[in-house]
């Protein structure tokens, strides 16, 4: 057993947390409590931890948990989706669609009952997993999904989290099961209105059932001075198909953890990123895809532009256990630096038991070629322009894997707004 | 030469030879056409020795020797050698010295001396002219980076190497310009003689024009259904081979 | 089916290590264990400058602060640094005056080594240094070099007769403080060799230096210092092999090369030291720290041919100081039996139009683990840098494993770096291919093996590129094509 910490900046930090009202199982409490008494914040001397410091949201001092506003959020995706609107992690009914097609269950984590609270927990590891521990024994609420099997969802489910004010933070807790054969696509934005030294914490364990096919699109826009750090931890049983598109457009710090324990067989996964930094910005991607059963393929596209003194990090790995043959894993991350001042850190990483597989990762890391903004200019596009042009040829294979179209256009329009880049 | 006898072969449990005759005798050429998915790949792919096929029933008889017992590497020191449809690309491995490895090992297996490098070498600008293949080629690795034709071409150069008994061209116009065609054709009519024989897979009859076959076999779901001369293979370009089918299942 | 892969595999398990014999030679060695009083011996023993002991001495003390590293992706029993000797050396350790000075049982050795020095001077006239038990015994060829004001000498004789030079470079590209082993390396080291190359001289054959751990209960922790003067060139060679033992052998050296402005540095390795047996018992440890440091337009290539060791943890690296420098990295490693290795480089890029090329094949095989670890990192001021990045992974068998962690570190904006990794198994269309012209499976194998190694294997010197591809025969299945 680790030895209990006396005061350090976890203990602190979570002094000014107020403990969660959910009714969690008296052991997964425990463990997390214990995690967090027996650890601290993570340094840099941590390998999972190496470019990303998370001081500034060590010296966040919480404030207490106050009321909220409920008013409306001004970010909205796609209109026709079933949306659940989360502000500062807390559950806004009002905002809400009240009416749930039949098939599938959604509803805040404060009206799940104790068999349904108990499906928490399962996945992401609270053990030396600060952040895993904090969103338990903090939790505020969070998002329940579970889609019956056999169930074709038409309409998109949408989760809208909000920050608002100072010093606030959010342990944002969701869940989403996807029953045998069920498809579904659900959407993720995370927002800010006027919120500075906020944190968002969320932890999201999913789990894709047999040949169901599950997609998630997931935005990331909240506004500068305030951090993020997501978990997610996804489970997918045999003959599913999980894709999740990470799109980071926003926040001083943005930590994104997603590790695919594939452990049913004939398994497809894709993966597939984008962020785009300017200022300070620090983001750090993390994947981990974990090949348990044979006869999978897993596909991930990591893209990055980063300008100014932002810092973008990525680590993506892959494993294939042993006994787990036929496994066709690939994976690419490629970055442009637009500034002498950007900075990037890329270690993809490949870790391979079994021997009948065809894995293979590539890294690449430049700036935008040269001559082919010359030879834009030759053909009378500006200077501005042809960057605009490069950089959307850059990462269009990427937003090209998003298929829904209300994601997309979203997407455009933040990329005008924040970049004035337009497509 | 070579005498099949109702062959039977399965892939994945699926079968795809169904009882195929045919015989062979040497000094001759059989050309074998069909539609797609009649199983022509299949039975070179089973002469040769793929692991994944496996012969259910049936025999095939090689020069007096049971084929079928043979290992691949013994079948082809044996004398059969198979142009492959899509020649393997082998990296760092240069085209001389996979085949003098090639040939040594077929020439211990006959009891036969290694031969010298100034032979090979000899032998290596003898035959890639042959094929009108550049020399540079052969010092680069087995087919890679080679166009399409290259490979082609490479692939009867490494027959003129080896001089085997019994030829199987798998496809091996398919991609070929006509220039690369008459190359190809030539190769191999060079190396026609009554010793040997040769066995030309193909599509379409175009390659017949260049290489004049003795008969023309017509492989139809797993079987031969029909033979004929070189005039079939006029007809099926003519006709298709919807007539086949209809005949086939007519019967 | 003929030979098929698990046979090969059996084979490769079956194969006997060839250089397993140990050669009967009285010598002298201090007691076990290591304290202050061991490395005044060592130092005493080998008639040092008190700014040498000095150097170790503090070198110890920094070590006794440190922790053994543990991020590498391989498992063993942590070495119990009192049970090993420091010091070991043929009895007759005077030095020699010629070759023929040499004792016979020495010189027998070598031959069963494959090095006669007879053969190798009048066949290839390559300049051997021969180290065992980290005690240089014969350096042949010296007269010949010295003409043209080349120092090439063991590490122990130059420290005698170069003593500013060594003074001046010793520690500057590996500092004791490094890590954990070249700290020890610098408390203990006994042995090793020293070259120096004048400005503009182009070294005009291969220099070699061939080690053997002989004696049991002891490790070898030699030290080589290469300095490459203006505008000169060296291209050097090492070899290395050791006894059978069912004990756990500690290698810990140290390579510095220092290629001033111009220069150029070529280090081979043919790493064969004896890799444990078939169940894992025994075999050398091998924590070695190499790096290079480039002057201006300097360039300095490692080609490391890594087939031996129980346990492998090496990272031969270069810092690109100089605009203009280039650094390149290539590497074959073979894992097999229980085998692990976790090696790879670092190119620092801190020069503008610095250039690094990394070209990392790794084999497993048996039970074995391979992993690629290597880094690269653009520096602020590194305008136009370049890499470029190859790291393949061939599996045999499903018991192995092969890993690949890069690290990529990019702080300009005008750098380019590229990074490609795969990992597969044997083709197997490339096995039938060759069975259909009618080369046996296990020569197929070689033949395959040999060409994905061939990028490596091309930059070793002749000599050398034979020696490699017999050893990898023999840890592959012992014919080459």
């Amino acid at each position: 057993m680790n030895e209990i910490l006396q005061e350090n900046k976890l203990t602190a930090f979570i002094n000014n947390l107020s403990p969660t009202s959910l009714n969690f199982s008296n052991e997964l409490l425990q463990s997390a409590t214990i995690s967090l008494l027996t650890n601290d914040f993570p340094t840099t001397r941590k390998e999972a931890w190496k470019y990303t410091r998370v001081g500034r949201i060590a010296a966040i001092k919480a404030a207490p948990k106050s009321a909220i506003s409920s008013s409306p959020t001004p970010f909205t995706i796609d209109s026709n989706a079933l949306t659940f609107v989360f502000e500062n992690g807390e559950f806004i009914p009002s905002l809400s669609s009240a009416i749930i097609p039949k098939g599938i269950s959604i509803k805040s984590l404060s009206f799940c009952d104790a068999e349904e609270l108990s499906q928490i927990g399962k996945l992401a590891k609270v053990d030396g997993e600060i952040f895993t521990a904090m969103n338990v024994a903090y939790a505020n609420d969070g998002l329940f999904i579970k889609i019956a099997d056999h169930i074709i969802l038409e309409q998109s489910i949408q989760i809208t989290h909000i920050l608002r004010g100072k010093n606030n933070v959010s342990n944002f807790r969701n869940y989403i099961h996807a029953g045998k054969f069920s498809k579904a696509h659900i959407i993720q934005g995370y927002f800010s209105q006027n919120a500075t030294h906020c944190f968002s914490n969320v932890v999201t364990e999913i789990v894709t059932g047999e040949n169901a096919f599950l997609t998630i699109d997931k935005i990331q826009y909240e506004e500068m001075g305030n951090f993020h750090v997501a978990t997610e931890e996804v489970q997918q049983d045999k003959n599913s198909t999980f894709t999740i598109n990470t799109l980071t457009l926003d926040g001083t710090l943005v930590r994104n953890n997603l590790t695919i324990g594939v452990t049913g067989v004939n398994c497809t996964t894709n993966l597939n990123g984008v962020y785009l930094l300017k200022e300070n910005q620090h983001v750090d991607n993390h994947t981990i895809v974990d090949h348990c059963a044979p006869n999978c393929e897993s596909h991930e596209l990591y893209k990055g532009v980063i300008d100014d003194s932002a810092t973008a990090v990525f680590n993506g790995k892959v494993f294939v256990r042993k006994d787990s043959q036929k496994i066709n894993a690939f994976q690419s991350n490629a970055n442009v630096l637009l500034s002498d001042s950007a900075t990037m850190n890329s270690k993809p990483e490949l870790e391979i038991y079994a021997d009948d597989v065809k894995c293979s990762h590539g890294s690449t890391t430049g700036q935008l070629d040269d001559e082919a903004i010359f030879y834009l200019r030759a053909r009378g596009i500006s200077e501005k322009s042809a960057r605009h042009l490069m950089v959307s040829a850059f990462i269009g294979d990427v937003l090209g894997k998003i298929e829904n179209e209300k994601v997309l256009e979203f997407t455009h329009s933040i990329l005008k707004d924040r970049f004035g880049w337009e497509f | 030469m070579i005498k099949i006898k109702n062959l039977h072969a399965t892939i994945d449990g699926k079968e795809i030879l169904k009882g195929l005759n045919l015989e062979v005798k040497a000094g001759e050429v059989h050309a074998i056409m069909g539609p797609n998915g009649a199983g022509k790949s299949t039975l070179a792919s089973v002469l040769a020795g793929r692991e994944e096929y496996e012969v259910t029933e049936g025999t095939v008889e090689f020069d007096g020797k049971n084929l079928l017992e043979l290992d691949t590497e013994d079948r082809a020191r044996e004398g059969l050698f198979l142009a492959f449809q899509y020649p393997i690309e082998i990296p760092g491995v240069s085209n001389v010295n996979f085949l003098r490895t090639a040939l040594n090992e077929i020439r211990e297996y006959k009891g036969e001396e290694q031969i010298s490098a100034k032979d090979f070498m000899a032998l290596v600008r003898e035959k890639s002219a042959l094929v009108e293949l550049d020399a540079k080629l052969a010092s680069r690795a087995v087919n890679e980076g080679f166009s399409g034709g290259e490979k082609k071409r490479n692939e009867i150069f490494q027959m003129a190497m080896l001089e085997p008994k019994l030829a199987i061209l798998d496809e091996t116009d398919s991609g070929l310009d006509i220039d690369a065609l008459r190359i190809v054709a030539k190769g191999v009519n060079t190396l026609k003689s009554s010793e040997n024989a040769t066995i030309v897979i193909t599509h379409y009859q175009r390659l017949l024009d260049y290489i004049i076959p003795d008969f023309v076999h017509v492989l139809y779901d797993g079987k031969i259904v029909k033979t004929g001369t070189k005039d079939l293979a006029l007809e099926l370009e003519e006709r298709g081979y919807d007539w086949i089918k209809a005949e086939v299942e007519a019967k | 089916m003929g030979y098929t892969e698990n046979e090969l595999a059996k084979d490769l398990e079956n194969q006997e290590y060839k250089f397993g014999f140990v050669t009967d030679i009285e010598s002298d060695k201090a007691p076990i264990g290591l304290d202050e009083s061991i490395i005044r011996f060592i130092s005493n023993k080998k008639e040092e400058p008190e700014w040498l002991l000095e150097y170790r001495l503090k070198a110890f003390e920094i070590w006794k602060s440190m922790t053994e590293p543990s991020w590498a992706q391989v498992k063993y029993v942590q070495p119990d640094f009192q049970a090993i000797t420091y010091y070991s050396a043929p009895k007759q350790s005077k030095k020699y005056e010629s070759w023929d000075d040499v004792d016979p049982e020495m010189k027998a050795t070598m031959a069963k080594l494959g090095i006669s020095m007879e053969e190798q001077k009048r066949l290839t006239g390559v300049a051997v240094d021969f180290v065992m038990d980290s005690v240089s015994v014969a350096t042949s060829f010296k007269s010949k070099l010295k003409e043209l004001g080349i120092i090439f000498c063991s590490f122990s004789e130059a420290v005698q007769e170069f003593p500013e030079l060594v003074r001046k470079h010793m520690g500057t590209v590996v500092p004791m403080t490094d890590n954990f082993y070249a700290a020890l390396n610098a408390a203990v080291f006994t042995d090793g060799s020293f070259c120096y190359i004048p400005k503009g001289v182009r070294c005009p054959m291969e220099l070699s230096t061939y080690f053997r751990i002989n004696e049991g209960g002891t490790g070898q922790f030699e030290r080589t210092l290469v300095v490459a003067d203006e505008g000169s060139y060296v291209s050097y060679l090492e070899g290395c092999t050791a006894p059978q033992r069912d004990e756990n052998q500690l290698h810990a050296a140290v390579v510095e090369l220092i290629a001033l402005e111009d220069a150029e540095i070529k280090y081979s390795t043919v790493q064969n030291w004896y890799p444990g047996d078939k169940e894992g018992k025994g075999g050398i440890y091998n924590f070695v720290t190499k790096r290079g440091i480039c002057e201006r337009n300097a360039k300095i290539s490692w080609t490391q041919v890594e087939t031996g060791s129980a346990v492998t943890w090496k990272y031969p690296s270069c810092i690109l100081k100089g605009d203009n420098s280039i650094g390149e990295f290539y590497s074959v490693a073979v894992t097999n039996n229980f085998q692990q290795a976790d090696t790879g480089t670092k190119m620092i890029h801190l020069g503008k139009n610095t250039k690094s090329t990394i070209i990392s094949k790794g084999i497993s095989a048996g039970k074995s683990q391979n992993s690629y670890r290597g880094l690269v990192q653009i520096h602020k001021g590194a305008e136009n840098a370049r890499n470029f990045s190859q790291c393949d992974s061939l599996l045999m068998g499903d018991t192995c494993g092969a890993h690949t962690f890069p690290y990529i570190e990019c702080k300009n904006s005008s750098a380019k770096i590229e990074h490609e990794a795969t990992t597969s198994k044997i083709g197997e269309d490339q096995i039938f291919y060759c069975l259909q012209r009618g080369i046996s499976e296990e020569k197929a194998i070689s033949l395959i093996v040999n060409g994905y190694c061939k990028e490596v294997l091309n930059q070793l010197p002749m000599e050398f590129a034979v020696e490699a591809q017999k050893l990898l025969a023999i840890s592959l299945e012992g014919s080459v094509g």
